[in-house]
């Protein structure tokens, strides 16, 4: 088991933190997504390729490199697809090989993203590699941006099914053109202004099979995880900072054991939560095995750590932090919106009962 | 050897060697030093510590592999606990070389048992404002106070003490660390009984003990710097379980309570999983530091937030399992009832929770000291203990 950084890793980290400090600074998120950061992100650090293979235009690295990447765009707070695109790749990745969508998403070219679990598998009418899909996804992250959906479909009588494909209940997954006919966007209100959800309806929209759908719903935990721990050490940052330039009753606050006792128990859980993301991480790539109980460890743990210090980041700023002008509701409410993006969190809590057999 | 390698031989050692329960013939204390001294001859004793003083010149990484393998176990180890997690490496760090020749090895091979000799009634989180008075006499050192929270002073052939040399100072800087003879007849240890209703701990009262001053440890008014060097090894001992024995019985673990408990209940089953949760998030804590330690990363203050966090499940779990079993866990013999008795103690000895959150916000945030009314103050006109 890996629970420490190596030096490559290091040097990935500080080369991500460093353009995303420079590229993507808190003032900027606030405006939104910037396609001319991601292609730069993308090109330059070859962010979106990290973990396609490098016969497709990637990096070919894993889950212990992809979390330190997450960990910065999380603590970067960085608007857009990004996340999105990740999942959409970890599919990819688990499916036979599709060069041009792997190769488009190295590139920086294509902006995936993927029908999150436990979503409803669609309807497709398939003609060879072909499909026409129907259907409708109320919540698709980075739905509005994104120009290629990964959607399970299930095929319709009367079209070859999916058993061809070698998928056992007939549900494949498609890559569907959300650029082309058939498709329906409608950009939702988001608590997280920093990433955007869309509802999708698809009518016949034009897709493709790639194959058996994958089951990756503990990898995403994973990922998502190390996001979450990028927001945590964020948040805490920011407010340790404040408590030792803020002045109250003739004292910097972060001298009052109220202050400083709390940030202490946060400090705790970023602790913890680094060491079951390297974990997870580590189980992802190399303990296929642990992989389940790390990936339920990893949400029911960090998601919920994540969002208590953004909240008491938020609280320990003061009056200040309920602002709209100040950056703290932004992690708070990253936050809140990671806690709940794959599920009600008691389903990861439900999942570690079941695989403890208690 | 490699790390696996490493664990594996340990445990085939402890498999052969470790005795199977606490029961036995003749006195506990003999054969725990018999076992000691196997321990130390196969090379599990003092695995970090120099080989030039008789360790084994390993890493932590070592240490907690060792200390993971252990777990299964009951070793023991518990008489010698305070001289390897705390008495001994301050040795090793600020001893002098004949003290360390003198002293290491024996400690190290069970022959002699160690206490460590800080709190006062009037100066628990508050150590530096001791009182016990250690007063020169020629070329030696004569002490008169008491200390109180003592562990395995009853068995002990030497302690720790920390005294005041000078009350014309601060409080800080009129200290002196000494080695103790707990076998001088001016030295009287008597039980104290806690809440559990057993004597774990010991009050010391010194009457005319005599040091002599070879065994001093650091300069004379220095000890301050000693006592945090100590009070370091003794988080980091209690975070990684060096030394502890096992939890092989623990009764509120989570496979104790898988068993004795009805997780055909969802709110059990719940409960269940964050127990499971806080275990597994605080032991990947440990083992993360214990690679990072390996890898050159001294986790230094952050020891303090494992120790914290294990004072926290420890009183969180015989908390859980007595609400989970009910009303039988608090009648007759029942572990529980011992074991909820004992949970408030880890949250007190070796620094309170109150004070580890110092530690972490001082020395791992950095965050800006509380103001001081005691630094400047001579020792002799300052407020110490309870005041009416």
């Amino acid at each position: 088991m890996k629970l420490v950084l190596d030096d490559d890793q290091r040097g990935l980290r500080d080369a991500v933190r460093s353009f995303l400090g420079a590229a993507s600074p808190l003032p900027k998120v606030r405006e939104g997504y910037d396609p001319g950061v991601y292609a730069r992100f993308n090109g330059e650090l070859g962010a979106s390729g990290l973990i396609v293979p490098e016969e497709h235009g990637g990096a070919g690295a894993g889950f212990a490199e992809l979390a330190v990447l997450l960990e910065e765009t999380g603590a970067a707070l960085l608007p857009g697809p990004f996340l999105a695109t990740v999942f959409a790749t970890i599919a990819l990745t688990r499916m036979p090989p599709d060069k041009e969508l792997l190769g488009g998403v190295a590139e920086g070219r294509t902006v995936a993203t993927l029908a999150l679990p436990p979503s409803q598998a669609v309807a497709a009418r398939v003609r060879g590699e072909g499909a026409a899909v129907t259907g409708t996804l109320e919540r698709v992250l980075g739905g509005a941006e994104a120009s290629v959906l990964l959607v399970p479909a299930r095929a319709e009588d009367g079209t070859e099914d999916g058993a061809e494909d070698g998928a056992e209940d007939g549900v494949v997954m498609t890559a569907v053109d959300l650029t082309g006919p058939g498709v329906t966007r409608t950009p939702l209100e988001t608590l997280d202004l920093t990433r955007g959800q869309a509802g999708v309806t698809l009518d016949g929209a034009r897709g493709r099979v790639l194959g058996p759908a994958p089951d990756v719903a503990d990898l995403l935990c994973v990922a998502l995880a190390a996001e979450q721990l990028g927001v945590m050490r964020a948040a805490l940052d920011a407010i340790v900072a404040y408590a030792k330039v803020r002045v109250a009753f003739g004292r910097y606050i972060g001298s009052y054991q109220g202050v400083k006792h709390r940030l202490a128990d946060m400090h705790a859980k970023l602790e913890q939560a680094e060491s079951i993301v390297r974990y997870a991480a580590w189980a992802a790539d190399e303990a296929p095995d642990e992989l389940p109980g790390a990936a339920a460890l990893a949400q029911a743990y960090v998601g919920r750590a994540c969002f208590e210090v953004a909240r008491d980041h938020l609280l320990l700023h003061g009056g200040i932090g309920f602002t709209w002008e100040h950056d703290a509701h932004l992690y708070y409410k990253r936050a809140k919106a990671d806690e709940v993006l794959l599920g009600p969190p008691r389903v990861h809590r439900a999942r570690l009962a079941r695989l403890l057999e208690l | 050897m490699d790390l696996a390698e490493y664990r594996r031989a340990a445990r085939a050692w402890l498999l052969e060697n470790a005795p199977s329960g606490e029961e036995g013939p003749g006195d506990p204390v003999a054969r725990a030093k018999d076992f000691m001294a196997r321990l130390y001859d196969a090379g599990y004793s003092g695995i970090t510590w120099p080989r030039r003083w008789g360790g084994q010149g390993l890493t932590q990484a070592e240490e907690r592999a060792f200390a993971a393998e252990v777990r299964a176990f009951s070793l023991p180890t518990y008489v010698f606990s305070i001289g390897l997690g705390m008495t001994g490496p301050t040795l090793v760090d600020r001893g002098t070389d004949a003290q360390r020749a003198r002293f290491v090895r024996p400690l190290l091979r069970g022959e002699e048992i160690w206490c460590q000799l800080f709190s006062e009634p009037n100066a628990g989180s508050d150590v530096a404002a001791v009182q016990t008075r250690a007063v020169r006499d020629g070329d030696a050192w004569v002490v008169n106070g008491q200390k109180v929270w003592t562990s395995v002073a009853q068995h002990a052939d030497w302690g720790l003490l920390l005294a005041r040399t000078d009350v014309d100072v601060p409080k800080h800087r009129g200290l002196t660390m000494f080695v103790v003879d707990m076998r001088h007849p001016g030295v009287t240890v008597r039980p104290l009984r806690d809440m559990s209703g057993k004597a774990h701990f010991n009050e010391i009262f010194f009457d005319d003990v005599t040091i002599p001053d070879e065994h001093r440890v650091g300069e004379v008014d220095d000890g301050w710097s000693v006592a945090v060097t100590t009070l370091l090894h003794e988080r980091l001992s209690i975070s990684a379980g060096v030394g502890m024995g096992g939890q092989k019985d623990d009764p509120a673990s989570f496979e104790a309570l898988r068993r004795s408990v009805d997780t055909s209940d969802p709110i059990v089953r719940d409960e269940l999983v964050e127990l499971h949760i806080r275990t597994r998030a605080l032991a990947l804590f440990n083992q993360r530091l214990a690679q990072e330690t390996r890898a050159g990363i001294f986790p230094g203050a952050r020891g303090s937030a494992a120790k914290l966090l294990l004072a926290e499940l420890t009183l969180f779990q015989a908390d859980l399992a007595t609400r989970l079993v009910g009303p039988e866990s608090v009648v007759g013999d029942h572990p529980l009832s011992y074991a909820i008795a004992m949970a408030p103690g880890m949250s007190l000895g070796g620094g309170t929770n109150e004070i580890m959150r110092n530690i972490v916000g001082d020395r791992v945030l950095n965050l800006p000291p509380e103001p001081r009314v005691d630094k400047d103050v001579p020792f002799k006109d300052l407020k110490v203990g309870t005041q009416a």
